[in-house]
């Protein structure tokens, strides 16, 4: 089946009834059979005006507590992203398909990645985050899709299931035996919070779907409510899938379709002695960051590859926070990249060392220069002086010199005590002479009252 | 073991058709398989083309960028593709369409002059069959058997009839290179 086919089938298998949407390339398939299969299991297919009246008929078939679903290509997706902000605020669960293809603007009908920021980081206006599912492969994207169902009703938020030209319109073998009648997860409660028509009987509040909260003090409550569900989904239902993690020293970071050519990049790698691994993350939010720190045992450099100039490697950047280079190539446009181009780059870093690393290698290799080279010195010097002391010249002349030593030092000891004598000698006579002195001063004085 | 094949040609030429019986045929000998079309604002009488990998392991990649086995079923899908086939590749190009041109040395080339062959079984639209033939013969990907029982299937109850006229057309194509 073709991508595009099984996620609508898929939906289908998992009681979605509702689909609203505006045709666009690279996801038509998605629409084309829905038009087809809704009407036949009782369920309403509606192409709408536009992607902004699709969005908001989301609102309010999820709303009325029904499973919904809508998909676009990326430049639907921005239309719709006021819908998001409200279907968020208004906490109504649904499933929106975005088969990415190249922007900015109309861009290209061709596969991409460049909607990474504007799904993980809340399209819309307003403080949220939404789960967004990212499938490799046609058999995935069932399983992502039927998931997506659980997620929204368990969370009673959007969900999003993210892909792109390639795994829409591609054709894979999918088994839907297991797919087939998807009963919603055992866990669900029943949506009381749906707005299914009031009764004046009724003992129950009356259903308020609705997104606005005039008191900033209700609304920070609010938004503190849907932030602890976040923190929920975070905690719990955060999904990747590793490959070859347990002894690589370059790991790939990669999701959707180029997490398989990067397989493909990993495997002839891997053929070539270069210990390569990859993580692959299947949800982008929440994003697997614990996965990414855990390979920090081994990994002495990520790549993360993507049909983008660069947004996923913001977030593996932040996982791995700093602790290791982190690089970077990519394909944006419409263009894929290719196996060889990546299996090109992993092996430039494996051959480079990083930057570090040649700051440590060159320390080193300066710091064993030193030592050998003091080692040298110090043995040609212990040589050298061995030889001069074991030297019988040396050692008669050092005989001679202690005996010389010792006469003279004898002498030295006496012409010192003679010296000494001879000052305590001239120490006393100096002492009379001066006493003398003072003596006959007085002398004189008293002459000279005499005088009188 | 992964097998990899890139046919291109015409719109309306049944390009894409061969890639999905290639496909189909060694899903049915329970091989991994993906089948891959150009998708773009072509219509018919464009350029068309599909990547098809069959392996014993899960896909990687599912385009093919370097074509081990290049299909050209006309002269400007021969110009773009054969570029670009890896050394040693095995290129079958549709000799009806395509003559007086310089071919590369480093690959093993296989005319196949699909529409002539059709036209001696009386069906110009099994030209496409020639080519598939001519790809199983020159490949082995499959055995002759899977081929027959996919294009049964493929074919359904309402066009049975059919089987007959084009199962002789991949027949001719395989012989051409057995």
């Amino acid at each position: 089946m073709k991508g595009n086919e099984a996620i609508a089938e898929a939906a289908i298998q998992a009681g979605c009834r509702f689909f609203f949407g505006y045709p666009i390339t690279p996801q038509n398939q998605i629409p084309e059979y829905m038009s087809k299969r809704m009407p036949q299991v009782g369920g309403c297919f509606l192409q709408s005006e536009s992607e902004v009246a699709a969005i908001n008929m989301v609102y309010g078939a999820g709303g009325a507590g029904a499973r919904v679903m809508t998909s676009s290509s990326s430049p639907g997706i921005s239309l719709k992203q006021e819908g998001i902000s409200y279907i968020v605020g208004a906490e109504v669960p649904c499933v929106i398909v975005n088969m990415v293809r190249g922007g900015p603007g109309l861009g290209s009908i061709q596969p991409a990645q460049s909607d990474y920021y504007q799904s993980t980081r809340g399209g819309g206006h307003g403080d949220y985050r939404m789960p967004v599912l990212a499938p490799g492969s046609v058999q995935e994207a069932v399983t992502l899709t039927q998931d997506a169902f659980d997620l929204a009703d368990r969370y009673r938020t959007p969900v999003m299931v993210l892909g792109d030209g390639l795994i829409g319109q591609m054709m894979e073998p999918v088994d839907m035996e297991q797919a087939s009648n998807r009963q919603p997860a055992a866990d669900l409660q029943e949506k009381t919070w749906a707005a299914t028509g009031h009764k004046p009987t009724q003992e129950a509040p009356r259903a308020i779907i609705n997104s606005l909260y005039i008191d900033p003090v209700v609304l920070e409550q609010h938004c503190m409510k849907l932030q602890a569900k976040y923190d929920a989904i975070e905690a719990a239902e955060c999904r990747w899938q590793e490959e070859m993690v347990d002894d690589a020293e370059i790991v790939i970071v990669a999701y959707g379709t180029t997490a398989r050519i990067a397989r493909s990049a990993m495997r002839k790698c891997r053929e070539k002695g270069i210990k390569v691994g990859m993580i692959r993350p299947i949800t982008l939010w929440p994003f697997p960051n614990a996965a990414i720190r855990a390979t920090l045992k081994t990994a002495k450099k990520f790549l993360c590859v993507e049909m983008s100039t660069g947004q996923m490697v913001d977030d593996v950047r932040l996982a791995v926070e700093g602790q290791r280079p982190v690089e970077f190539y990519g394909r944006t446009g419409g263009m894929v990249p290719t196996v060889g181009e990546i299996v090109e780059k992993l092996e430039g870093m494996a051959g480079e060392p990083s930057a570090v690393e040649q700051l440590i290698n060159q320390t080193t290799a300066a710091l064993d220069q030193a030592a050998t080279a003091a080692q040298e010195t110090f043995a040609g010097f212990g040589s050298k002086i061995d030889a001069k002391v074991n030297d019988p010249a040396f050692i008669e002349k050092t005989e001679a010199f202690k005996q010389k030593t010792g006469e003279l030092a004898d002498k030295a000891f006496d012409g010192l005590a003679k010296g000494a004598t001879l000052l305590g000698e001239i120490g006393s006579k100096a002492f009379g002479a001066l006493s003398d002195l003072i003596g006959g001063n007085k002398n004189q004085n008293n002459n000279k009252e005499g005088n009188e | 073991m992964e097998k990899q094949f890139l046919i291109a040609g015409f719109g309306g030429q049944g390009v894409l058709l061969i890639g999905q019986l290639i496909a189909k045929a060694a899903m049915r000998e329970e091989y991994e398989v993906s089948w891959m079309p150009s998708y773009g604002p072509e219509m018919r009488g464009g350029e068309a083309n599909c990547a098809v990998v069959i392996s014993d392991e899960e896909i990687g990649s599912p385009l093919v960028t370097e074509p081990p086995v290049l299909v050209a079923m006309n002269r400007p899908s021969l110009a773009k593709f054969m570029p670009k086939m890896a050394p040693g590749g095995i290129l079958l190009y549709n000799a009806s369409l395509i003559e007086d041109v310089e071919l590369r040395d480093d690959v093993t080339v296989i005319p196949v002059p699909c529409n002539q062959i059709a036209e001696e079984l009386g069906n110009q639209r099994t030209a496409n069959m020639v080519m598939l033939g001519a790809v199983l013969g020159a490949t082995q990907f499959v055995s002759a058997d899977s081929l027959k029982e996919t294009l049964r299937e493929w074919l359904g109850e309402k066009r049975a009839a059919m089987l007959d006229i084009n199962w002789q057309a991949i027949e001719r194509g395989q012989a051409l290179n057995a």
